[in-house]
């Protein structure tokens, strides 16, 4: 048991490429950590330092209270899962989980008590004799684990170890891996592009983006209180709508597009950095669910009226998708953040053109083409940079 | 009627489909029978008398025997003994796949899971001594063969062959290692594997298919050559210039030099049942994705 300490890690390849740029980042001794983020932002390259398997460029790394910058994986006393399983396609389920002790020289009467004890908690007894060709997915996926735990090491290494699956048994999994990580309370850090396993399964969860570290909190602040447009954009699905908008003197409203957004006395004062944004543009961001249908009553004390055209409605069953229309500029994240659109993340939408989505009740009745009225509550608004695309602090 | 219409014209390519089926069928028995008809008549004249090896149509009608076989197998032949050729061939080709494989596989292994530097120029080098002409080197080799003594010894041959099947057991058996996934040799190391243990333990038994085919292919190049073994050789020959010898100028022993020939192919037939074996086993282990 140990905690797992990034300090400054930076991975520059021969190519000269940056994939990882002075990462700081701290797994508590039984934290279960998300690194999460789009492809190609360093994430996996990370984790592989951590294993040893990718050299250190800059910075250390340590394992409890050991630097092991230049100490080999297998002494590094760390588990890893593959996102492929890794598994030895010759040795049977026993020989796989029961390899790294064997290697150790644990005597075998040991190492039998040990993968039984493994393959009993991973429900994999039935399959113990056959090889890894004989099974499912879902079973591959339990014996790298199993090959994990069995090593009852100081951290775990997990590199996107679901996304192989199917979706029904990726949920299913997500919260086996999880329950397993809570019972053995072994420091853990799990790569995922999938922002429904980070916010699910981490206690913290850290968001990169092009080999930086955008934020790193528990996965309820990342939602209500995103540090930056692309870490706002990224979590949730939809993902959350960003429109220009300019604040009025005196920070008591907002303009989007032609519809002004009263912002009440006690919400701008207790907020001096949007009071140093007066009369200068800024980026707003809604989230879908911030948006209530509100028909044609008028909205409750404090909250303002929000309108637009209906362009498409998904009924999703539990709820519907409306999006719509409105004259408001709407702010590309890849035009904002760098990105492209298309590359920012895989499993969030990114609307593009002047349109917004609102995550509505099910049963209410919608039809394409006509206007659409929501409540919204200033509370809830989103306040970024124009420029920088950085949160307005409180 | 639509409904009919459409049925009448899948009867019609259903039909269309059956013939074409049967066709190809025929025809890839056909060729499959040409191509063996060589090897068939071989081993059939190889049961026949000296003298009803030579009917003029040849017959299917005789009576079968096999004094041939015993003749060339208890060196009462006129060309010497086969059991001595016999001997150096299996020699030669076993000393041979022990070294190409003893050097072959740590060779691709450091050419492709753990690349050493310029790998690309290495590999290169390997491929170019395919280019060589054969023959044109065999001037040098009987001169250098001669300085060194190796004339008429099997370890010349040892040596040449090595050479010759070592770029293609490389290039063969990294092909094979490159399909091994990394991630499964980076949960090695993690497991705690060393290099040797990651060779041994983890590589060499997902490979054994792969090896098994270039064993293969070693071992037919090794037991079939000939030009070499011919120049370098005179008592000590192998088995391909043991058949050579029943050419003579009083005429052909079709019989003898048959049932010769088929007792020679014998253990490449072997060899390719082994590797068989193997191969299928491989194909059943399947990539783990």
């Amino acid at each position: 048991m140990a905690s797992i300490t990034l300090d400054k890690v930076t991975k520059v390849y021969p190519n000269g490429f940056e994939a990882v740029h002075e990462l700081e980042l701290e797994v508590a001794d039984g934290e279960f950590m998300v690194l999460v983020g789009p492809s190609g932002c360093g994430k996996t390259t990370a984790l592989r330092m951590v294993a040893g398997i990718e050299d250190i460029t800059g910075g250390s790394v340590c394992i409890g209270d050991r630097v092991v910058n230049d100490v080999a994986p297998k002494d590094r006393d760390i588990a890893m899962v593959f996102q492929n399983y890794a598994l030895y396609p010759h040795m049977t389920v026993r020989e796989n989980i029961g390899f790294a002790l064997k290697l150790r020289k644990v005597p075998k009467a040991e190492i039998k008590a040990k993968v039984v004890e493994a393959v009993e908690l991973l429900g994999l007894t039935a399959w113990i004799d056959r090889k890894p060709g004989q099974l499912s997915g879902g079973q591959r996926q339990r014996v790298a684990m199993g090959r994990a735990i069995v090593r009852e090491p100081s951290a775990f290494l997990m590199d996107e170890p679901l996304s192989n699956l199917d979706a029904k048994l990726r949920v299913q999994m997500r919260a086996e891996v999880a329950r397993i990580q809570r019972r053995l309370g072994v420091a853990t850090l799990y790569v995922t592009h999938d922002q429904v396993e980070a916010m699910t399964m981490g206690d913290r969860v850290a968001v990169m983006r092009a080999g930086v570290l955008q934020q790193c909190d528990s996965p309820q602040v990342l939602y209500d209180k995103p540090k930056n447009l692309f870490v706002a954009g990224f979590m949730g699905s939809p993902a959350m709508n960003f429109f220009e908008g300019t604040i009025g003197e005196g920070a008591n409203s907002v303009l989007i597009g032609s519809q002004t957004i009263q912002l009440p006395e006690a919400f701008h004062s207790a907020k001096p950095a949007l009071r140093a944004h007066a009369g200068r543009p800024v980026t707003l961001g809604i989230r879908p669910e911030d948006l209530a249908l509100l028909g044609t009553a008028e909205p409750s004390t404090g909250s303002s009226v929000f309108e637009g055209e209906i362009d498409l409605v998904e009924a999703l069953g539990s709820e519907q998708l409306v999006h719509f229309t409105t004259d408001a500029r709407q702010v590309d994240l890849g035009e904002a953040t760098g990105d492209t659109a298309a590359g920012l993340s895989e499993g969030t939408l990114v609307a593009i053109g002047g349109e917004g989505v609102a995550r509505v009740d099910a049963r209410a009745t919608l039809v394409g083409g006509t206007r659409v009225r929501f409540e919204l509550d200033p509370e809830r608004l989103h306040f970024f940079d124009a420029v920088s695309g950085q949160a307005v602090a409180d | 009627m639509a409904k009919g219409v459409d049925q009448r014209w899948r009867h019609k390519r259903g039909t269309r489909q059956w013939a074409l089926g049967h066709f190809w069928t025929t025809a890839t028995w056909i060729m499959a029978f040409i191509l063996f008809f060589p090897v068939l008549w071989m081993v059939i004249t190889a049961f026949k008398h000296e003298g009803s090896a030579y009917t003029d149509p040849p017959t299917l009608n005789f009576h079968p025997t096999l004094s041939e076989f015993s003749s060339v197998i208890n060196s009462t032949s006129f060309t010497g003994g086969f059991v001595k050729p016999f001997e150096d061939s299996l020699f030669v080709t076993f000393a041979t796949l022990v070294l190409v494989l003893a050097m072959g596989i740590p060779a691709a292994y450091a050419l492709s899971v753990r690349p050493v530097k310029r790998w690309r120029d290495v590999l290169f080098f390997f491929l170019a001594t395919k280019m060589l002409p054969y023959v044109a080197a065999i001037v040098p080799i009987y001169i250098i063969a001669t300085h060194l003594g190796l004339l008429n010894n099997d370890w010349a041959l040892v040596i040449l062959y090595t050479g010759f099947n070592l770029p293609l057991a490389v290039w063969m058996i990294r092909s094979f290692l490159l399909e091994i996934p990394k991630e499964m040799l980076e949960a090695a190391r993690i497991d705690g594997a060393g290099v040797f243990t990651e060779l041994t333990r983890v590589i060499l038994p997902i490979l054994l298919p792969g090896i098994a085919a270039t064993a293969l292919i070693c071992v037919i190049f090794t037991w079939n050559e000939f030009f070499f073994a011919l120049f370098l050789t005179t008592t000590n020959g192998t088995v391909p210039v043991f058949l050579s010898g029943f050419q003579l100028n009083e005429g052909q022993y079709w019989a003898e030099l048959s049932a010769a020939a088929t007792l020679c192919c014998l253990p490449v037939i072997l060899a390719g049942w082994i590797a068989q074996k193997q191969l299928v086993r491989g194909l059943s282990l399947g990539a783990l994705k």
